[in-house]
């Protein structure tokens, strides 16, 4: 029972008081991220990745108030979807389609009970899952050589890519734009400076957390001064909260399905929550019988999607931990604390770190019961902090960024870089050409390089090397599927409109 | 009316070029391997100037862009952010922040009294914040105030 040893190994890390002190307040701030329309859980993450720093916590304590603000980001996305016809973030968009009618019903409290609880019942098994899964992948990681990592690379952009915008020309100009500025620095292999331009600020390259806060973080602020902060005041009064164990037994099958499904959407690369929670919705409606019609405040399309969506962001850990490959957004957010901490995700993170991969599993799992409390007995404080009106958040998520950065590096130059990349992420955002491949791109840059460069090394520059292996092609041929298939997909994947929200964000 | 995706495409062409003929400069140094500094992001450039093609021979229908007032808020917020960056150093950070967080909220609600104490309000507590709680080494005043 490896499995039993490990997993004691990692609760006997992780059931620290000061850890699981850490886990609740990552579990509060992430709920809170969550529940904020505008402030997603990559938001959310890059934000505080500075401030653990700053707090000079080590990098199992870091990696537990992370993800605990991960998930919590996860679970607090419905808050708003349900309250306000907003999605707090991108994947809590289909809870909209039948939260919002519940609690137009009056039945806001059991919509948020119901999916308090789907979104326990998708993180916790996801959370199993991974438990599973990674080691067998972590095994399977062992043969791949610089080639196939090259190839692995190259699907994530193309996947997440593909899914993350309506343009394919966008995305990948996006991932170009990302691993074009990974190069400015040194030359990891040689040492020669590259588009330094003879500025001494960019011999160590541009740091990614400077670039992750200004893509996400202040280019958000930015949106919200063009729109004028709109999209505040609460829409539908809460009641007293109780349990709707009569619905909740009616969702146990939607609940199941979606799991797996939002489980296994997460593990793909690039394909992440939104398509969990995607999915789980379509197939709930596609098999619905009875009751009342999806989309008018069925329950069941309130626990599907949320389950999905939890289960997608236990999924993505995957790939990330295994392979050092994101398969979300804030998965990429999550791998640049990891490298940050000198910690390289991969097959070998499990033999060399196992305290730290297995405290991590560990914390996920307490961390999920933390938030299953607070979510379900304790969710009006979350609905209180709804009414923070933007004019009071926004300048504070500004001048938490900036002071995050500057005690970081305690530089002038990185802080105007993130206000340049504020301005760029709010012009392409505009243009709708995704900011998530640009944070990949930036993160997985040099290792991509370093990959193709060794490959060729070891063929003496022949580049048919590249392909030369089964899992290589195999590689290759998803990359160029996960890229061509939206275009075709595009038209049975068309996400819903919701009628009466002002904006989507995020 | 030019749509913004042909701009977006020329400027990608034209960054994606000046790019190439910058990686052409990269020193060589004599540690060598069959690819080089020069060739990876010769690639990108390549890549990225195509894709600048597809968007500039088809564009997508342009995106609802503020109106002027919104530009100019938006280019006010720039500066303020700017300003903030430059300053956070020799001005220490309560007076700085107050200022930069009250401009931010008046340019998000124009109401100057909300804007005044939103100012004050989130500088105070996010000072207390981070020297009480998270234990940073923030500069409060302007060094002439300390001596």
């Amino acid at each position: 029972m490896e499995l039993l040893s490990n997993l004691a190994v990692g609760f006997s890390v992780a059931l620290s008081p000061y850890t699981l002190m850490l886990a609740v307040i990552g579990c509060f701030a992430g709920t809170i991220v969550g529940a904020l329309p505008g402030l997603g859980p990559s938001n959310g993450v890059a934000i505080m990745i500075p401030l653990a720093f700053t707090l000079g916590l080590d990098a199992t304590a870091s990696l537990v108030l992370l993800t605990s603000v991960y998930y919590g980001a996860m679970y607090g996305g419905r808050i708003s979807s349900i309250l306000l016809n907003i999605p707090g973030d991108e994947p809590a968009l289909m809870t909209t389609l039948d939260g919002y009618p519940m609690a137009k019903q009056g039945r806001a409290g059991d919509a948020l009970v119901i999916s308090g609880v789907a979104s326990f019942v998708g993180a916790f098994f996801a959370t199993i899952g991974l438990m599973l899964l990674a080691p067998v992948l972590a095994r399977v990681a062992y043969l791949f050589g610089p080639a196939e990592y090259f190839a692995l690379y190259l699907l994530a952009f193309a996947t997440l890519g593909g899914m993350a915008s309506k343009n394919q020309a966008k995305a990948a100009l996006a991932s170009c734009l990302g691993l074009g500025i990974a190069m400015i620095g040194l030359d990891t292999t040689t040492g020669m400076p590259r588009f330094t331009f003879g500025n001494m600020h960019l011999m160590d390259g541009i740091d990614f957390l400077v670039a992750i806060v200004g893509l996400f973080a202040v280019a958000e602020v930015f949106f919200f001064i063009e729109s004028h902060g709109k999209s505040s005041a609460i829409g539908v009064k809460l009641g007293k909260i109780t349990i709707p164990l009569r619905d909740l037994k009616k969702s146990t099958v939607a609940m199941a399905r979606s799991t797996v499904i939002g489980f296994v959407a997460g593990v793909l690369p690039g394909a992440g929550a939104s398509l969990g929670s995607f999915l789980a919705y379509m197939s709930e409606k596609s098999m619905g019988r009875g009751g009342v019609p999806m989309g008018t405040g069925n329950p069941r399309g309130v626990a599907a999607p949320e389950a999905g969506n939890n289960a997608a962001a236990g999924g993505a850990l995957v790939p990330m931990l295994t392979l050092g490959v994101p398969g979300s957004g804030t998965t990429a957010v999550l791998l640049a604390l990891l490298m940050t901490l000198n910690i390289t995700p991969g097959p070998t993170l499990f033999t060399d770190r196992p305290e730290v991969v297995w405290g991590l599993i560990a914390s996920l799992l307490i961390a999920n019961i933390v938030l299953l409390i607070m979510n379900v007995p304790l969710v009006k404080v979350f609905v209180k902090v709804l009414m923070v009106p933007p004019w009071v958040l926004l300048p504070g998520v500004m001048m938490v960024s900036f002071v995050g950065i500057y005690s970081l590096t305690g530089s002038y130059f990185d802080l105007l870089l993130m206000v340049g990349f504020g301005v760029l992420g709010y012009v392409l955002r505009k243009l709708d050409v995704p900011t998530v491949p640009v944070i990949l791109g930036i993160l997985l840059g040099n290792s991509m390089e370093e990959a193709l460069r060794r490959a060729m090394v070891l063929s003496d520059g022949d580049w048919t090397y590249l392909f030369s292996s089964g899992i290589a092609i195999g590689l290759w041929t998803a990359a160029v599927a996960g890229f061509v298939a939206p275009i075709f997909l595009r038209k049975f994947l068309r996400k819903p409109v919701i009628a009466p929200a002002d904006k989507i964000i995020d | 009316m030019i749509k913004s995706d042909r701009i977006l495409g020329l400027v990608t062409i034209l960054v994606a070029l000046a790019y190439i003929a910058s990686a052409f400069q990269i020193q060589a140094s004599f540690l060598t391997d069959p690819v080089g500094s020069k060739t990876f992001p010769i690639l990108i450039g390549a890549v990225a100037a195509l894709c600048g093609l597809v968007i500039f021979a088809r564009p997508d229908p342009d995106p609802d862009w503020p109106e002027m007032s919104g530009w100019l808020r938006l280019a006010l917020a720039t500066a303020v952010m700017v300003g903030y960056a430059y300053s956070l150093k020799p001005f220490g950070f309560v007076l700085t922040t107050a200022f930069a967080a009250a401009a931010l909220s008046w340019m998000i609600q124009p109401r100057i009294g909300t804007a005044v104490v939103t100012g004050i309000g989130l500088s105070a507590g996010l000072y207390a914040l981070f020297k009480f709680v998270l234990g940073l080494g923030l500069k409060p005043w302007p060094a002439a105030f300390t001596g």
